[in-house]
């Protein structure tokens, strides 16, 4: 089925390659076909307890009251959480980068913003029993107007869904209310094009539907430690993440995973660990949160949906001369993972073509759906979606054929890219003339000419002399020295709840006495020892010394 | 809770198990027979994760009940291996037909079952015999190639 074209880029490639191309076995394939791989459900333990949630069937509504009293009194209940047992009952995944303000709570207390999110965590000895008790807890609800569109939700007077970006659009580098996109000018080209082709390109929310849903299992150590088995993606993430949440140090959480079941992105967000760790700390027994498949249907974090507005400039021959793109990538009810997939995105454009004009705008923005997240290339394969439709659509106007069309416009090695960086190893221009044989198309002598290798460079490496700059979008109250983060943020941010002194707590007590739950440190998630100053490297010495990062630029390593 | 004794065959062996009131075959064997080789996907009998054989058919345990295997005959994957592995299940290692590896019990029981009852299936065949048994990884071709090689003989034991 696969097929090596080794005779492309001969001279770039040594033909050393041991394993590329021979079959070979996964390093884990024996205990997959035994059924023997420990998944994270495959672990046992005497006297498990099972958590499930409660959840909003509304898409916004305030919380005025959450009943758990009967709940409690129910057959094997062994506890019910709610926001106030959360140490640090507000989180974002990514602050562990330092990217974006705390936004989302573990369990809400004030109000829920979309179908499904939990507002309340009953412990019972059996799953019937946890189910049965999740339907006695009594949630006043204030049903709020909400919203389901981006467009709709970025107008003014549409509902607030996250009180933290009060309009509804994640606010990048504590500046402006989406992410920008600056190469030449658009608009003159636009002035002086053969053709303006204009779309709008529109995806679904893709669910990852993992086999195995996500869950983790955490238990009760020696030594005050936690042991939490998880179905995670991102291990260190959901380490960082509970410790934060439950403002422990790391080091008494005993995080094992990397036996999953089926991720494709949907493993990352991390919303499993801290309760199943808070259960086991508050129950002294093992505790385990697990989705059912409707659940992992409902709530879990799909692809988000994306939709694009793209315009093009396009001369006669069908060489695009600039492109502009506006953006709105639908987060959902919280940030999650989106904001970073914008990033992502937008140094993408316009694709693999060498356009020398590009504009973008591009609007992260929250609706009362479920939250998004990261799923198989997210953030490119749904502008790239966009583009390959907007590209047909372009060879259609002009009447070239849609491989040559791309053909044409491809990236060659040496062309500056709208981010500022040079084309290297392109490879399109062969990739079409591939699938044009293969599909019987027959290109004309200048299309099967053309390769990666040639016309590239020289002009086409120049960054335009003028580039048309604009301040809209700018927004005030936003830290511009720390990524997104808000000014005074910790004055102004719900202050999260503590956990209650233990003489303040519910009196139905399990049957083994819990775990004492003390944080360790001060509840200063965030800070982090001030570095000290990297020592100066000599100027001459560029090898190792800066790392570049898709979220925040340049760094010193 | 109400607990009933059920007498069962595992995988050739004898075996008896108390099953809780109303509890389901996956979880009986998972938590009561300590088998974990069958899995929860579902729940509710569309994903075939949980897929063993009860008296040779092919079965979703999540849609069993415990107490009705009383006096019958149970295989998982975990019983697909004596001495040596399943011819199926080098297959599968050979043809990469395992990715994160979650579907590959069911997915090799309803295979065994298939070539039991038919030694020499056409590929239609396979897809059929597969067709309850969901894969998010593979794209499936790897796990009809594994089977295929194992009943034309084609397969290294």
């Amino acid at each position: 089925m696969i097929e090596f074209r080794k005779e492309f880029f001969a001279d770039e490639r040594d033909d050393d390659l041991n394993e590329v191309g021979k079959p070979t076995r996964r390093q884990d394939i024996l205990g997959h076909v035994t059924g023997r791989s420990p998944f994270f459900d495959d672990h046992l333990f005497d006297g498990l307890l099972h958590m499930r949630c409660v959840r909003s069937p509304h898409h916004h509504a305030r919380i005025r009251r959450v009943d758990t009293a009967e709940a409690e009194k129910m057959p094997g209940v062994v506890r019910v959480l709610t926001g106030k047992d959360v140490p640090t009952n507000l989180n974002t995944l990514l602050s562990l980068l330092d990217f974006g303000i705390d936004d989302e709570p573990i369990l809400s207390t004030a109000k829920v913003a979309y179908r499904g999110e939990p507002v309340a965590a009953v412990i019972a000895a059996t799953e019937a029993q946890a189910r049965a008790a999740v339907k006695a807890v009594r949630v006043d609800w204030e049903v709020l107007p909400h919203v389901l569109d981006v467009e709709e939700a970025i107008k003014p007077g549409a509902p607030t869904v996250c009180e933290v970006y009060p309009d509804n659009k994640f606010i990048y580098h504590g500046k402006y209310d989406h992410q920008k996109l600056r190469f030449g000018d658009v608009e003159a080209a636009f002035a002086s094009a053969d053709h303006i082709v204009e779309g709008r390109y529109q995806m679904s929310p893709i669910e990852q539907a993992p086999i195995e849903t996500c869950g983790a299992i955490a238990a009760p150590e020696q030594n005050d430690r936690y042991v939490c088995y998880t179905s995670t993606q991102a291990l260190f993430f959901s380490l960082g993440t509970a410790a934060k949440v439950l403002q422990t140090p790391s080091s008494r959480l005993h995080f094992i995973g990397g036996t999953v079941g089926g991720g494709f992105g949907g493993k990352v967000d991390s919303i499993h660990e801290p309760l199943a760790v808070l259960g086991a700390m508050l129950t002294g027994r093992p505790c385990k949160y697990a989705w059912d498949r409707g659940e992992e249907m409902q709530v879990g974090a799909p692809r988000g949906a994306e939709r694009w507005y793209i315009k093009d400039a396009v001369a006669r021959d069908g060489r695009i001369t600039a492109r502009k793109f506006i953006g709105y990538f639908d987060s959902g009810a919280y940030t999650r993972l989106s904001s970073y997939a914008i990033i992502k995105g937008v140094g993408h454009l316009p694709g693999p073509y060498t356009i020398p004009n590009v504009y973008a705008d591009v609007y992260c923005v929250y609706t009362n759906r479920t939250p998004a997240t990261a799923m198989r290339g997210f953030g490119i394969t749904g502008v790239d979606f966009a583009i390959e439709n907007h590209m047909d659509k372009v060879a259609e106007t002009v009447g070239v054929n849609p491989i040559e069309l791309r053909i044409l416009n491809s990236y060659r090695d040496g062309d500056m890219k709208a981010h500022r960086r040079e084309a290297k190893n392109c490879a399109l221009v062969e990739c079409c003339q591939v699938v044009a044989e293969k599909g019987g198309v027959t290109l004309s002598p200048d299309a099967r000419a053309a390769t990666s290798l040639t016309g590239g460079g020289g002009e086409r490496a120049q960054i335009p002399n003028f580039t048309a700059t604009d301040e809209h979008g700018r927004v005030e109250g936003f830290d511009t020295g720390s990524y997104a983060q808000k000014a005074s943020a910790a004055a102004t941010a719900p202050q999260p709840p503590r956990t209650l002194p233990a003489s303040q707590q519910p009196t139905s007590r399990p049957v083994q006495p819990p775990a004492s739950h003390q944080p360790a440190i001060p509840p200063t998630p965030a800070a982090q020892p001030a570095q000290p100053a990297p020592p100066q490297k000599p100027a001459a010495s560029r090898s190792g010394a800066m790392r570049f990062s898709s979220l925040s630029g340049f760094r010193r390593r | 809770m109400a607990k009933k004794p059920v007498h069962f065959s595992h995988n050739g062996v004898e075996r008896a198990a108390f099953a809780d009131d109303g509890q389901n075959l996956l979880e009986f064997l998972r938590r009561g027979a300590g088998d974990l080789s069958p899995k929860y996907g579902c729940g509710q009998g569309t994903c075939g994760a949980c897929t063993v054989m009860i008296d040779g058919e092919t079965q979703l345990s999540c849609l069993v009940l415990a107490e009705s295997i009383d006096g019958k005959s149970i295989r998982t994957a975990a019983g697909l291996a004596s001495d040596q592995l399943d011819p199926l299940q080098v297959a599968f290692m050979d043809h990469f037909a395992a990715q994160c590896g979650y579907c590959t019990p069911g997915m090799l029981v309803s295979a065994r079952a298939l070539l039991e009852r038919n030694p020499k299936p056409t590929r239609e065949e396979v897809m059929e015999a597969i067709s309850g048994n969901l894969c998010r990884c593979t794209g499936y071709e790897p796990i009809i190639s594994a089977i295929l090689a194992v009943a034309e003989g084609r397969a290294q034991a």
